[in-house]
């Protein structure tokens, strides 16, 4: 039986502080449990002494300085872990919540994770076919990767990423395993709901880990539900073997949750009033994607951030870029012109996909074919702009190209029905179509032995 | 008396009323051993910080002092090797303990057992000073390890063990100090991280570390013993550009640091180095390379520790007469690392949240690149090339600021170029670099005199360019006349044919300074051709028609590295090309 403290020292926000404690480890899980016979959870954020700091999961109402037990566990906060656990919806905290009892433990794991070793890594190379052309021909996501989409209040991020889960599942090997982890960090009911209706009518429920930590939940228990979420998927991605896709929503709400507990702690605050680590804290999550050797399993993430005011530079998507394998950024302007899905390609890429494409893997000439759809596509821009103040009639001839294939490039190649699962012949032929449309002199990036074989002004004609 | 741990605040680890410990001093703390440092030391309370997560630690656990400063172990075995920040093999670590890291893994940093055939090159009677070289052995295939006597020892050789073959930790000579005490000499010694090691003397910069990426040896040079930053948002390029740079440059020893980076990053220089022949030695690059691999998720306090530990390392190689480059992935992590240190500390914050004193550590970090003479007598260099990540990249911010101050070439990576997927992303207008005036002698002896000119012109032309696009940004690119018009295309040849490199194309991937030279003389040739034609009147586009530009841009991939003598084939293809137009 271990000893219970009786009061506290000191209550403020989501903090607690106790005296008199003995024997506690930092990070060490603790159980209050009022007057009233309630429980709540806490973890011990900082050790002085004798004294303790603990943070309470389920928030400090009606906690005062006497009503209190405090019972340490003696171990940090663990997750119970089976195969069980797919098909199930739990609380921010691993609590499960929908009413199917208790999950029988095949093991239990510590949260926060252990740092992989790079040497024990595998370099991912296996392209998903998402079946999205702007995905699959310019930010190619690869098993392992964590790739963000960098979206904004309002626009479907959402949809892209249901569309993602349905399309890469049915690509799939039929012998492999695949599941999905959903993490949802103060998102809106209704936004769970969409993802669970929409995991329901692809038929993969029963292969999806849920869970949810509403707007309205604690925040100290949204700073732990990505943890969760990731110890469950290495789990069954090292020790079961399966491909697992993280879908993490929505890191800013994340950030938000850390920035507020930060200062309940009374830390020096950095950028934006975020705290100085949150580099390291969101690393420690977006690093948990990966291969390792010798195990057939991955977890690739797809973390949903949305930009506050669509500022790509805010700190939280400008940290998230450089930790995760690239980006997928949408465009307020290309959605509202109705563009599905609104893929701004100039500032999206992938960094994984060098190595996961061409011969072998997709098709020799996807390269090529991408990197010259980059550049075309950034001389449109340039066209655009000049347009913009000399009127499309004054252009020269081939700034009008441009603009002609900007425009059929986003109505073509950008834009596809919701149900829409391309291959990726369809994808990079298409691209070739599109392309066509352009002077030869103007494809500096493809050698001419590509050109002779794949290109022809034919080609565009279907645009006409 | 024992120390124990009184408090803990993440990797922040105070005690009290240990008068013992001493300002950085390696401590290991509670049951597991964690590795720390003393950072600060007053009458009531010590403060550690620990490199390994704290996770479980409780207060009352013992701390146990080790009398010496955080140091790293030189010695052979140390190329080919992974480590991490505070110099622990991960291999080893892998091997022992899975895949993911444990806390408190104690993995000595060389390998105890391996035998190297060493050969001794002392004889009882000679006197030896610090920093001089008493055995050699290979090390690798293609590198020969020397080892050095440590600076802080000197004395006359009484023993000397025969040539053969010896573990790192075997004792192969012993030497007797002045104040008479007999020192046993192995092939390893140890050193302190953050103090530089002494070197005889400081040279002047003379010779560029020459990369083959056609942009920095041309336009933005960097000299052995030079400092450069590369800074940029992300998805500019950085790490892209460090590869590059770790594969082709002709220094001796790389030194890899993947300071804060992303895990698969690491994995894939090991996997591409290890793959890579190095076309000096024909021998796998991994010969010449250690990588020193922190990652973003690893203890962040190990992030702080693992430059000092990389660029101790380099000056070890550098002190057998190496010539070292060190590329550091990224000092922006570095810094956010002293920032999340000195918040836990409670320390005042300067600009940012950034400690007051990181110019100051920027400094001695950067200034521990040099062109030296080893107290033994060898010159080599350390170079070092540091990644800076800007938050929001945004150039004005402290990190980039303080490290333009303490480096004198700039590569500033552009974000337009990366979204029009322009490699090496590095702005023209924006980067510079200090060392051209030192090495203009050197590039005037290898190549003649034509190479300076020929630079100058073609820096001329791009400014013209970038002149003439505000222009063109107005009103358009046809209100211009047509000499202006070949300015900007003679233009469009430098940017795309010339400054573009393709990393992935076996032949760009690497430019020989002679074929470099060819490039911009041919891209001239073809401006001065024109230019009477334009003067003329002659429209742009009929010059266009002829295929001639297309002809030069494509030249980059047509001309392989070993058949330079092609390049002559293009004067007379654009006089007969620009003669059809006339």
């Amino acid at each position: 039986m271990s000893v219970q403290i009786l009061g506290l020292k000191e209550v403020t926000g989501p903090l607690v502080a106790l005296d008199g404690i003995k024997d506690v480890g930092f990070d060490e899980m603790a159980e209050l449990i009022l007057e009233d016979g309630s429980r709540r959870l806490g973890r011990v954020v900082e050790i002085q002494g004798d004294k303790a700091i603990l943070q309470v999961f389920e928030g400090t109402a009606g906690v005062s300085l006497h009503n209190v037990r405090t019972r340490f566990v003696g171990h940090p906060m663990e997750i119970p872990l089976s195969e069980e656990l797919l098909g199930r919806i739990f609380n921010g905290v691993g609590a499960p919540i929908d009413g199917l009892g208790p999950i029988f433990a095949a093991k239990r794991a510590d949260i926060n994770g252990h740092a992989l070793n790079p040497v024990s890594r595998e370099y991912p190379r296996n392209y998903i076919r998402t079946g999205i052309s702007s995905i699959d021909a310019l930010t190619t996501l690869i098993r392992g990767q964590k790739l963000p989409i960098f979206s904004g209040s309002g626009m479907n991020h959402n949809k892209l990423a249901a569309q993602i889960v349905r399309q890469a599942q049915i690509s799939g090997d039929k012998k492999e395993k695949f599941a999905i982890v959903f993490a949802a960090m103060g998102v809106k009911n209704d936004v769970a709901d969409y993802f669970k209706r929409q995991f329901e009518e692809s038929g993969v429920l029963e292969r999806v880990v849920m869970f949810l930590n509403l707007s309205s939940d604690p925040i100290v228990e949204r700073i732990l539900t990505p943890k969760c979420a990731l110890t469950v998927a290495e789990y069954l991605a090292y020790e079961k073997g399966m491909h697992i896709l993280v879908i993490l929503t929505d890191m800013t709400s994340y950030a938000e949750a850390l920035r507020e507990f930060s200062s309940s702690k009374g830390e020096i605050p950095g950028r934006k009033g975020y705290p100085g680590y949150l580099y390291s804290d969101l690393a420690s999550l977006y690093e948990r994607a990966g291969i390792v050797e010798g195990s057939s399993g991955s977890v690739t993430q797809i973390p949903i951030l949305t930009m506050p005011n669509d500022d790509i530079n805010h700190p939280v998507p400008d940290l998230t870029g450089y930790i995760t394998e690239g980006q997928i950024v949408l465009d307020r302007t290309m959605d509202q012109n109705g563009i599905y899905p609104p893929v701004s390609i100039l500032p999206s890429l992938s960094r994984l996909m060098k190595d996961g494409i061409g011969e072998g893997y997709t098709r020799g000439d996807h390269p090529a074919v991408s990197n010259q759809l980059f550049s075309a596509y950034a001389r449109v821009q340039d066209a655009r702009a000049l347009a913009s103040v000399i009127g499309e009639e004054e252009l020269s001839d081939t700034d009008k190209a441009y603009l002609n294939f900007g425009r059929l490039f986003e109505q073509h190649f950008i834009a596809q029905d919701f149900s829409e699962n391309r291959t990726i012949d369809q994808t990079l032929d298409l691209g070739w179509d599109l392309l066509s449309l352009l002077d030869k002199g103007e494809l500096d990036r493809i050698d001419d032995e590509m050109l002779a074989k794949h290109y022809d002004p034919k080609r565009a004609e279907r645009f006409s | 008396m024992s120390n124990t741990v009184y408090s803990i605040n993440g990797p922040v680890v105070k005690t009290k009323d240990s008068p013992s410990l001493s300002m950085l001093e390696m401590v290991y703390v509670g049951e597991k051993r964690l590795v720390g440092e003393v950072i600060g030391v007053s009458d009531g309370l010590t403060t550690i910080q620990v490199y390994e997560s704290t996770t479980g630690l409780k207060p009352g656990e013992p701390i146990a002092p080790t009398g010496a400063p955080l140091s790293v172990t030189l010695g052979p075995g140390i190329l080919s090797n992974i480590y991490d920040g505070i110099q622990r093999p991960l291999r080893e670590i892998a091997e022992d303990g899975g895949a993911f890291i444990d806390e408190g893994v104690s993995v000595p940093p060389l390998n105890s057992e391996k035998k190297y055939q060493v050969t001794l090159k002392v004889k009882p009677g000679d006197y030896l000073k610090g920093g001089m070289v008493y055995a050699v052995c290979p090390e690798t295939p293609a590198v020969e390890h020397r080892c050095l006597l440590s600076p802080l020892l000197e004395g006359e050789v009484v023993r000397v063990s025969p040539d053969g073959a010896y573990a790192v930790n075997d004792t192969v000579a012993v030497i007797r100090t002045p104040d008479g005490a007999e020192e046993a000499l192995t092939l390893c010694q140890r050193w302190p991280i953050r103090t530089p090691r002494p070197v005889a003397e400081r040279l002047s910069i003379n010779r560029p570390l020459i990369t083959g990426q056609r942009v920095i040896d041309t336009l933005f040079p960097i000299a052995k013993g030079g400092a450069a930053a590369v800074p940029g948002g992300f998805g500019t390029g950085k790490t892209m550009t460090q590869h590059q740079l770790a594969k082709w440059c002709d220094a001796d020893i790389i030194v890899y640091i993947g300071c804060g980076e992303r895990g698969n990053e690491m994995t894939q220089v090991l996997n591409e180095f290890s793959e890579l022949i190095d076309p000096k030695t024909g021998r796998a690059m991994t010969d010449r390379t250690v990588l020193i691999a922190n990652t973003s998720n690893m203890p962040v306090a190990a992030r702080e520790a693992s430059i000092y530990t990389g660029v101790t390392l380099a000056e070890y190689y550098r002190d057998m007469g190496y010539h070292v480059a060190i590329m550091a992935d990224s000092t922006s992590r570095w810094a956010e690392a002293l920032r999340e240190i000195s918040g836990r500390l409670e320390e005042m914050p300067a600009e940012e949240g950034f400690p007051a004193y990181l110019p100051s550590r920027l400094a001695e970090f950067y200034e521990r690149a040099g062109y030296m003479v080893a107290l033994g007598g060898a010159e080599g260099s350390v170079t070092i090339i540091g990644a800076v990540s800007p938050q929001g990249s945004d150039f004005s911010e402290p990190v980039t600021q303080n490290t333009k101050r303490f480096v004198r070439a700039f590569w500033a990576l552009d974000k337009a170029l990366a979204y029009a997927r322009h490699y090496p992303a590095i702005n023209w207008m924006t980067s510079y670099s200090e060392y051209m005036e030192e090495l203009g002698d050197w590039y005037k002896k290898e190549l003649g005199e034509e190479f300076l000119a020929c630079r100058q012109r073609l820096a001329s032309l791009l400014g013209e360019e970038a002149r003439l696009m505000e222009i063109v940004k107005l009103i358009g690119s046809d209100a211009l006349p047509e000499d202006q018009k070949l300015i900007i295309e003679a233009s469009r040849l430098i940017r795309v044919g010339f400054l573009q490199q393709n990393a992935f194309h076996a032949d760009d991937t690497y430019v020989p300074l002679p074929k470099q030279l060819g490039m911009m003389k041919v891209i001239l040739y073809f401006y001065d051709a024109a230019s009477p034609l334009a003067k003329k009147g002659v429209p742009m586009s009929q010059i266009a028609r002829t295929g001639v530009m297309d002809a030069i841009v494509k030249m980059k991939y047509n001309i392989p590295n070993d058949q330079l003598s092609k390049i002559d084939e293009y004067y007379p293809m654009i006089d007969e090309k620009l003669a059809s137009v006339r």
